[in-house]
């Protein structure tokens, strides 16, 4: 079962969207792909460096939040950085 | 009829790997069409892999805002949710139950076999009937679980409208792992809410195998502020624990208490085809590698969602969704021959205490010692002290939260 595959395959395993870094796939657990009425804004669309400086506002707590203080928490700046940079380009 | 000499070529045919049918999609087939295998399914074909979900139903019904429909705010077809959006997308989707899984092959109730080269289980719960004694199959429909969304909320709600005012609901809460841990009170909370409307001579006991509980301060709190005298918590030291089922009563060491209307929340362990594939281990739930998901006991078989021991997670449709991305992820790599990446995961579970009062709990995980560990530091609940109108916002934050999921999976 731990076939591997022959190059072709390979080709157009790739060929998809770049590998999202770690975390970077839950946020659209609660992020909607297009504005949506009493959700959190979209993320994709968003400069990066604003995502990023607005994860390390919410994880020194400086700016008030719900939920994203308890998440941003659990990220080092080079996640961060890396998420901020997957998300604003997805979809 | 063709010839002797055709067959014999065709036969050549298949048994000589020509290149053409080498360079075939890798097969991956993903058993079940909840929150993990139906997010997997969609992020492997996306992946381009050739994926075929399995799943008996001809559409959904989510268990997240169930509690909500138990307690009359919402109708059941809220949370109903076909499959047309994925086969829309070319995902192929068979309806059938997966009964075993053979080397390489996943063999299905209504006789055909589906080859893979990977395999994804992700068959949520089953729910153990005599596990508490004298609570069966029969009995669940005198007293249900209303643990798998469906006819059994609806069984749940038309009790409690039933029921004349001044009645005694119980409710039997089990001790852990089981879905979803901040559901039980979740439930208590909007039962309670619907008594205090509709029916404020009824009491509520919840009788708990446990002394503690997923987000209890924060429901303590909530209970004392809202539900003074209505809602009455025994937890385990004080003889909650309930031992069995007998006629109309849930039997505790101490006692023997009379329901009007009873919902006994089960033992569960993971869905069947789990233990059929020898993925579950003797808990009734299976071991899995944190980075691939793939499972302890049988190669090649990965696990995600309710069935998974997945360490610090708990067994949410936030996680299920998270670990489905991941497993889809580490199934290309692994298929590509490439190390996966080590995965970071997040979980939210909100819950409502009322209409316009929600709470939250959050976390974020990684992979150490091969088990799912919390990330210090992060997570935790929503804060003890914080006004109405931060858990009105919360309440409207897990609603679009239920909304966004259920598109982003199912639309
Ligand atoms: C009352 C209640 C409230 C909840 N609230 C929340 C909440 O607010 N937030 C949250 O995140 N979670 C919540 N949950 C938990 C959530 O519902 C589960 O954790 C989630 O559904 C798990 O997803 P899953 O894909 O592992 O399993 P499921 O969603 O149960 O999906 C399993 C699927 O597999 C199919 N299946 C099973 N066996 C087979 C087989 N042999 N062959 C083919 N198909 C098969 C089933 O038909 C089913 O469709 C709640 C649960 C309950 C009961
Ligand atoms: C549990 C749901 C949830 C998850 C998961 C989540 N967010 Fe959020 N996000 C929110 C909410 C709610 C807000 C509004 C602030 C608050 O109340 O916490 C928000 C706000 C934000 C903002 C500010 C947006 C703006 O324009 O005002 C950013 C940036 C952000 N989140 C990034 C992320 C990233 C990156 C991730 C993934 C690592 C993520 N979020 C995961 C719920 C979530």
């Amino acid at each position: 079962m731990r076939r591997l595959l022959p190059a072709a395959v390979l080709v157009l395993l790739s060929a998809g969207a770049a590998a999202a870094p770690p975390g970077a796939e839950a946020c659209s657990g609660c992020h909607p792909a297009t504005r949506a009425e009493g959700a959190p804004p979209p993320l994709a669309g968003q400069p990066a460096d604003d995502i990023a400086a607005a994860m390390q506002d919410f994880r020194t707590g400086q700016r008030p939040a719900t939920v994203m203080d308890r998440i941003a928490k659990g990220f080092t700046d080079e996640e961060i950085r890396a998420i901020a940079v997957w998300v604003a380009r997805a979809q | 009829m063709p010839s002797r000499r055709a067959v014999l070529a065709l036969l050549g045919a298949v048994a000589i790997p020509l290149p053409a049918f080498a360079q075939a999609k890798p097969r991956v087939v993903v058993v079940g069409g909840g929150f993990g295998g139906a997010t997997c399914a969609r992020a492997l074909h996306r992946a381009g892999i050739a994926v075929t979900l399995v799943e008996p139903n001809p559409a959904y019904t989510a268990c997240p805002f169930s509690n909500a429909v138990v307690a009359g705010l919402r109708e059941l077809d809220g949370q109903v949710f076909g499959y047309d959006g994925l086969k829309r997308e070319d995902v192929i989707v068979v309806q059938d139950r997966a009964v075993g899984v053979e080397t390489g092959a996943v063999v299905l109730a209504g006789g055909g076999r589906l080859p893979f080269d990977r395999l994804v289980l992700a068959p949520g719960i089953d729910v153990v009937f005599g596990a508490l004694p004298g609570y069966d199959e029969p009995v669940a429909e005198r007293m249900p679980h209303a643990w798998k969304a469906g006819p059994q909320t609806v069984l749940l709600r038309d009790k409690l409208r039933a029921m004349p005012d001044g009645g005694m609901v119980v409710m039997s809460v089990p001790a852990n792992p089981y879905r979803c841990p901040p559901g039980p009170y979740e439930r208590a909370s909007l039962i309670a809410h619907y008594l205090k409307t509709h029916k404020p001579r009824c009491k509520l006991l919840v009788l708990d195998a446990k002394d503690s509980f997923s987000k209890q301060k924060l429901f303590q709190q909530a209970w004392a502020e809202l539900y003074p005298g209505l809602l009455e918590w025994v937890p385990l030291s004080a003889g909650g624990k309930v031992t069995g089922v007998e006629g109309d009563a849930l039997v505790t060491d101490f006692q023997r208490v009379t329901a009007d209307v009873a919902n006994v929340i089960p033992p569960q362990r993971a869905g069947a085809i789990a233990a059929a594939a020898g993925a579950a281990d003797r808990s009734g739930w299976c071991p899995i590698d944190p980075v691939t998901f793939e499972s302890r006991q049988r190669p090649g078989v990965h696990v995600i969602g309710d069935a998974a021991i997945a360490g610090a997670m708990p067994k949410s449709a936030f996680a299920a969704n998270g670990q489905a991305k991941v497993c889809a992820a580490a199934v290309v790599a692994l298929l590509r021959g490439a190390a996966p990446d080590p995965p970071k995961l997040i979980n939210t579970c909100y819950s409502l205490v009322a209409p316009d009062y929600g709470i939250s709990i959050a976390g974020v995980y990684r992979a150490a010692e091969g088990r799912l560990v919390d990330v210090e530091g992060a997570g935790g609940t929503s804060p003890p002290d914080a006004a109405r109108s931060v858990r009105a916002q919360e309440a409207a934050y897990a609603e679009a939260w239920f909304r966004t999921i259920t598109g982003a999976v199912f639309g």
